[in-house]
């Protein structure tokens, strides 16, 4: 795998896209639930308003990615897997960028883990890297992180105590930064490395100090070699730079403090210039923090980008299905993501844009740009200098995992790393052969299955064959479909076919629990029924000869009393079954 | 708002075939080929063409009545393979209803009886080989001698329209069959070692040493091929490498027991039709294991095999009949031999 031959790297240009005239925000960008709605159809907001709120701990916020009016609530095909269509909030820019930022805290590494997981899900912060897992809750889970509680409080307003997961190792050992490119053609990494090196160290440093992390890991794809160097000499010149840790107290002049509000809005200003012009994100950070940074290079063969990949190569820890890289006390946070997240506490911006790599064969001139998010993917391509006449497919994420899009009007989501537009297949191409066992598949296999057994089990529907050949370690990397000389779509069995295990284990479960609340019942019912008869019993042994033995106090009162109203016990009204 | 085709993941324009795959071994068959055609004659082409044309012909009637769409299945090389390598075994101035029995046995019953490309249990060019070497042991046995093997006329001075002639008319060209023919290597050292005679005695006739230098080269260009097939990983290098160790470390023991009354490893390996197994049929995807550990005891049995049939069975050449028996097991291999999934135990 490949990208240097056809594809838009890093070395494309970064740019800045201005609002188009619509914006499209869905309200579900992430894992979990859809986001809810928090303004009014024809309401002014400022840019980095919150637009929906998180309906739930795996649930992220949205913001407004510029100032401008609700137009509609509309339902629209924003490219998930469901192929549904979604509801998004129609932005219609009004190009003036008025800012509502949260309060920065250029000092984040005096704040306290939890105020920092808090602001990061008071911003919407996901993964940048393509599973849009909210970050405050994937760091929440970390074994270091007893309190959940405040964190999830943060994300909406709605507090969802949740139990702390059992710590397997004490803590977070090392905390890995993604900046292996996930597939071939994206570049989305490298162009945030070049552009904003310090962003990338100083969230870094942020994740380290939020989970406690003893070393930290900018995992870079060797091929990057500038970008790779741009990082390092940043690292070493704010190392050299950095204050000694003691000074930081008394320091006052490295930003507002805490308790110092900055105005909600700045009208008119484009708060993001060119890197050129901004400070440095690691200005006035002590040493240490920046202490525990490391940048590995990484070899970027497909599929090291991968969370489970990445971690086996830096850690050694070789992760099956089911598991966590917590569980061995290793997190994993895409670049991105870091960068973001530093954004949003150190200047207090909501996630409201991020890099997009437009590239392959079908647009005219390959571009990574900085985008809001909701920019319409048609947008995206203008400003790529359009489509060529060879664009044939509308590719959202990278060519192994993403996903065809049936139209451009889809918008760019937070997990949108990616618009490929490639050119038509060769003719008969789409031709599927019968499997010939020929084990290419299992030989670029990463996760070292069998896939060409997998898809001969799958086929003849023997879903507890295929489960017990690991079905659930595929990892969807597409590596074997991509191979297949029959052109079998394995990728798409493999997920089939785990949507089928999951079905079945669903229904098992159930089934399972149905035969347990029959079984109970049952046994109740018996319990009462033999409970009734020894009673019966106890009365016919009581009532033909009350006086044969000592009653209990209680029976004889009972007895008298029915004497007294002339019946026998027997006709007593007795209590009900509670069945 | 512009519309696209939708497809499933991934979306990399460029790939490999079943085509491609079916022409690389084509390709990789070619030295092997026209080495045996040098030693004898242009009966082997023929043989291969003739026996391709029959395959591709009982292909298209098979598909049809399948109900199969002809094109790709047609074009994808497979029934081409199948024909060549079966060819390769044939004698080369057989009879041509030899090269039809065979491709019926392969193509209709081997193949498409079980469903076709990729659904067939045993190796089709095997199965035919194997069919029309028992039912028709003497036709098979008429291998003329090879080029340059002194006195004997060797095919190899055949003219083309005498090999036609011999193959279409069944008549053998002028020296008659006893005058053409003369047995393999591994014939003789069966026939010699079976009269009490050693190997050294073997060795030391001339006819042997001529026909075993012959058997010798045609091997090796097959290695060469073979090896460029694994090169380009259309054959996982595993089974051709477990077949020939196990034949050089079974052929040593053999030796270490008694070398007098053995054929030695090399000759077991050189002369006959293991070097174009191992690499070319033993590699069968769709009929061998198909785990790695699965490929190394494939080709360990093959090999096993091979050297059991021809030490203690009726054929001089065991080849077909271990590579069926080794086909009928590769799926309890592969059952037995998962390998390990990255992060589990074993």
């Amino acid at each position: 795998m490949d990208s240097s031959d056809s594809g838009a790297d890093g070395a494309a240009p970064l740019r800045r896209l201005p609002p188009p005239a619509r914006l499209y925000l869905p309200l579900l960008q992430h894992q979990g639930e859809p986001a809810r709605p928090c303004v009014e159809i024809g309401q002014q907001v400022a840019k980095g308003q919150c637009l929906g709120r998180a309906a739930g701990e795996l649930s992220a916020p949205v913001h407004a990615p510029t100032s401008g009016r609700v137009v509609a609530i509309v339902e629209r095909d924003i490219g998930h897997a469901s192929g549904r269509a979604l509801p998004c909030i129609e932005l219609e820019p009004d190009g003036q960028e008025r800012w509502q930022r949260l309060t920065p805290w250029p000092d984040w590494y005096r704040r306290r883990p939890n105020e920092l997981l808090s602001r990061l899900a008071e911003a919407g912060v996901t993964g940048l890297g393509g599973a849009s897992y909210p970050t405050a809750a994937k760091l929440a889970l970390a074994p270091s992180m007893p309190n959940l509680g405040d964190a999830a409080a943060a994300t909406c307003d709605l507090p969802e105590p949740t139990s702390p997961p059992a710590p397997v190792p004490a803590r977070i050992e090392t905390l890995i930064i993604n900046a292996v490119e996930c597939e071939p053609w994206i570049g989305c990494d490298d162009a945030l490395l070049r552009a904003h090196p310090d962003q990338v160290l100083a969230g870094a440093a942020l994740l380290g100090h939020v989970l406690g992390a003893a070393r930290v890991l900018i995992a870079v794809d060797s091929d990057l070699g500038d970008a790779r160097q741009a990082l390092a000499a940043t690292l070493d010149g704010a190392l050299a730079g950095s204050r000694p840790a003691h000074a930081t107290t008394t320091d006052t002049t490295s930003g507002p403090r805490p308790d110092h509000r900055v105005p909600g809005s700045v009208a008119g200003k484009n708060l993001s210039p060119d890197p050129g012009q901004e400070a440095s994100a690691l200005a006035g950070l002590p040493a240490a923090v920046l202490q525990p940074l490391a940048i590995v290079p990484v070899s970027g063969r497909y599929p090291q980008g991968g969370e489970r990949q990445l971690v086996h190569t830096l850690t050694g820890h070789a992760l099956a299905a089911g598991r966590w890289p917590r569980e061995v006390g290793v997190a994993c946070v895409n670049v991105g993501t870091a960068a973001a997240c530093w954004r949003a506490v150190a200047s207090g911006e909501p996630l409201v844009e991020r890099i997009v790599t437009v590239t392959g064969p079908g647009v005219r001139s390959p571009v990574n740009l900085v985008a809001p998010l909701g920019t319409p993917v048609a947008d995206l391509v203008a400003a790529a200098g359009g489509y060529s006449e060879r664009a044939a497919r509308l590719v959202l994420g990278g060519p192994m995992m993403g996903r065809a899009l049936a139209n451009d009007g889809v918008p760019l989501g937070k997990s949108g790393n990616c618009i490929l537009v490639l050119a038509a297949a060769p003719a008969g191409d789409d031709q599927v052969m019968p499997c010939i066992r020929c084990g290419e598949c299992a030989r670029v296999c990463p996760s070292k299955l069998l896939p060409q057994q997998l898809h001969f089990h799958l086929q003849a529907r023997q879903w507890p064959r295929a489960a017990a050949l690991g079905l659930a370690d595929c990892i969807e990397c597409g590596l074997c479909a991509q191979v297949c000389p029959s052109r079998i779509p394995l990728l798409a069995w493999f997920q089939h076919g785990k949507g089928e295990l999951a079905w079945q284990q669903r229904s098992a479960v159930q089934a399972e629990a149905a035969q347990q609340r029959h079984q109970l019942r049952q046994q109740r019912l018996d319990r009462d029924a033999a409970d009734q008869a020894q009673r019966l019993r106890a009365r016919e042994q009581v009532t033909p000869d009350p006086g044969a033995g000592p009653l209990p106090p209680a029976v004889a009162a009972a007895l008298a009393r029915a004497r007294a109203r002339g019946k026998s016990p027997a006709d007593a009204p007795q209590d009900s079954p509670s069945a | 708002m512009r519309q696209f085709p939708t497809a499933p993941a991934p979306h990399l324009p460029e790939r490999n075939s079943v085509r491609k795959v079916m022409v690389t071994v084509m390709v990789m068959l070619l030295p092997g080929t026209l080495v045996q055609a040098g030693f004898f004659g242009p009966g082997v082409l023929v043989q291969i063409g003739l026996a391709a044309i029959i395959a591709l012909a009982l292909e298209a009637v098979c598909l049809r009545l399948r109900g199969q769409r002809l094109a790709p299945f047609l074009g994808d090389g497979s029934a081409v393979v199948t024909a060549w390598l079966f060819a390769l075994c044939l004698p080369p101035l057989a009879p041509w209803w030899l090269a039809l029995t065979g491709m019926v046995a392969a193509i209709v019953v081997g193949k498409h009886l079980y469903g076709g490309l990729g659904h067939n249990l045993f190796n089709p060019a095997m199965v035919g080989f194997a069919v029309v070497l028992v039912c028709f042991p003497l036709s098979m046995a008429q291998w003329p001698a090879a080029a340059g093997a002194g006195a004997t006329i060797g095919s190899g001075t055949l003219s083309l329209l005498e090999v036609l002639t011999a193959i279409f008319s069944g008549q053998p060209p002028a020296p008659g069959w006893d005058g053409l023919s003369q047995a393999t290597p591994l014939d003789l050292a069966r026939q010699h070692l079976a009269s009490g005679a050693t190997i050294d005695e073997l060795a030391a006739r001339a006819d042997y040493a001529q026909a075993r230098t012959a058997w010798t080269w045609i091997a090796a260009a097959f290695a060469a091929g073979g090896i460029g097939l694994c090169l380009r990983r259309v054959a996982d290098w595993r089974t051709p490498a477990a077949v020939i160790a196990t034949t050089v470390v079974l052929g040593l023991l053999a030796a270490m027991i008694d070398a007098d009354r053995h054929v030695p490893a090399s000759s077991q390996l050189l002369t006959g039709g293991l070097v174009l197994a191992a690499f070319f049929i033993a590699t069968d995807p769709v009929t061998g294991a198909t785990t790695p550990r699965g490929r190394w005891l494939f080709g360990a049995g093959v090999a096993a095999l091979t050297l059991a049939i021809r030490r203690w069975g009726a054929y001089p050449d065991g080849i077909a009949f271990a590579i069926l028996l080794m086909n009928a097991a590769a799926p309890l291999i592969d059952r037995l031999t998962p390998p390990r999934i990255v992060g589990r135990r074993r």
